[in-house]
């Protein structure tokens, strides 16, 4: 075979979109979703640990709507993305419960709306 | 409908109504139990990661976050072992309400949103070896390497952070 036209089938081959089984809406309406769980969560909970929960399952929300759209775009970039929100999301737990940790050692309570040595 | 649109509808009710758990009572109350069902969502949102060919992520989902994020939120709620009254009230104010109800109609507009938008993304097709561990790590230590190095900094300023801001005296 001519190598050129063989450049151009493959080129022409790798332009040609794909149907996937699973569309790519279905899983950014589950990330939306989960998103407004987690934000639900922090707005509505007073209590530091379901707090931080929350915060977690916004994270993942993200995660999958970055992996959704890796699937769609065929490269590995929101991959590596997810693995920086995973580390990051590891760092944030550490700090965060010791936070709380520190908070029950001076209230005696988790209670968010008892943070209030800033004001006045 | 076939196999992987089941399965996916299996996994997607499942992350959420275990996730919507966490943040509803018997999580809300609670916090151990929604420690544990926490982790029940991440195992489900782990398969929805293997039905995108994510199948490395799959398994740093359920090794870093199930598996080492958890255990600590589960040691600390378990260590403070709070009660009722050290867990606090949940006050429900009318802003509370206003603001459950924003993040509620913002997302069902977000999803009427993306359904119409993003039926017009052609997929391309996925390279060989897609979502494996040497795909990614070309990436990262191809085009991500300097962020990757920071990651690094980053969790040794988080675990010298949480030494210091649990430590009793400094």
């Amino acid at each position: 075979m001519n190598p050129v036209s063989d450049v151009a089938a493959r080129a022409a081959e790798a332009a040609a979109p794909v149907a996937h089984s699973i569309p790519l809406y279905w899983f950014l309406v589950v990330a939306v979703v989960l998103f407004a769980i987690g934000s639900a969560g922090v707005l509505a909970r007073r209590n530091a640990l379901t707090v931080l929960m929350s915060v977690e399952i916004m994270l993942n929300a993200v995660n999958l709507a970055f992996l959704a759209f890796a699937r769609e775009w065929g490269n590995m970039h929101g991959h590596v993305v997810t693995f920086f929100v995973i580390a990051v999301a590891a760092a944030e737990a550490a700090i965060g419960l010791a936070l709380v940790l520190g908070l029950f050692r001076h209230k005696k309570s988790v209670n968010l709306d008892e943070l209030t040595a800033l004001r006045n | 409908m076939g196999f992987e649109q089941i399965l996916f509808w299996l996994l997607a009710l499942g992350v959420i109504v275990t996730s919507a758990l966490v943040v509803l009572p018997p999580g809300g109350k609670n916090p151990l139990y929604g420690a544990l069902l926490l982790i029940v969502s991440f195992f489900f949102m782990s398969g929805l990661y293997v039905l995108l060919f994510a199948h490395t992520m799959a398994v740093l989902q359920i090794l870093v976050y199930a598996g080492a994020i958890m255990v600590l939120f589960t040691f600390v709620i378990m260590l403070l072992n709070l009660s009722k009254k050290e867990l606090g009230d949940e006050t429900r104010t009318i802003a509370k309400g206003v603001g459950v109800v924003a993040v509620v109609a913002l997302a069902v507009k977000t999803a009427l949103v993306i359904e119409t938008q993003t039926l017009n993304i052609p997929a391309k097709p996925l390279p060989a070896g897609f979502g494996g561990v040497d795909a990614i790590a070309d990436t990262l230590f191809h085009n991500y390497l300097v962020p990757f190095e920071l990651t690094g900094v980053l969790l040794l300023v988080a675990v010298i952070g949480a030494v210091v801001l649990a430590k009793r005296t400094l």
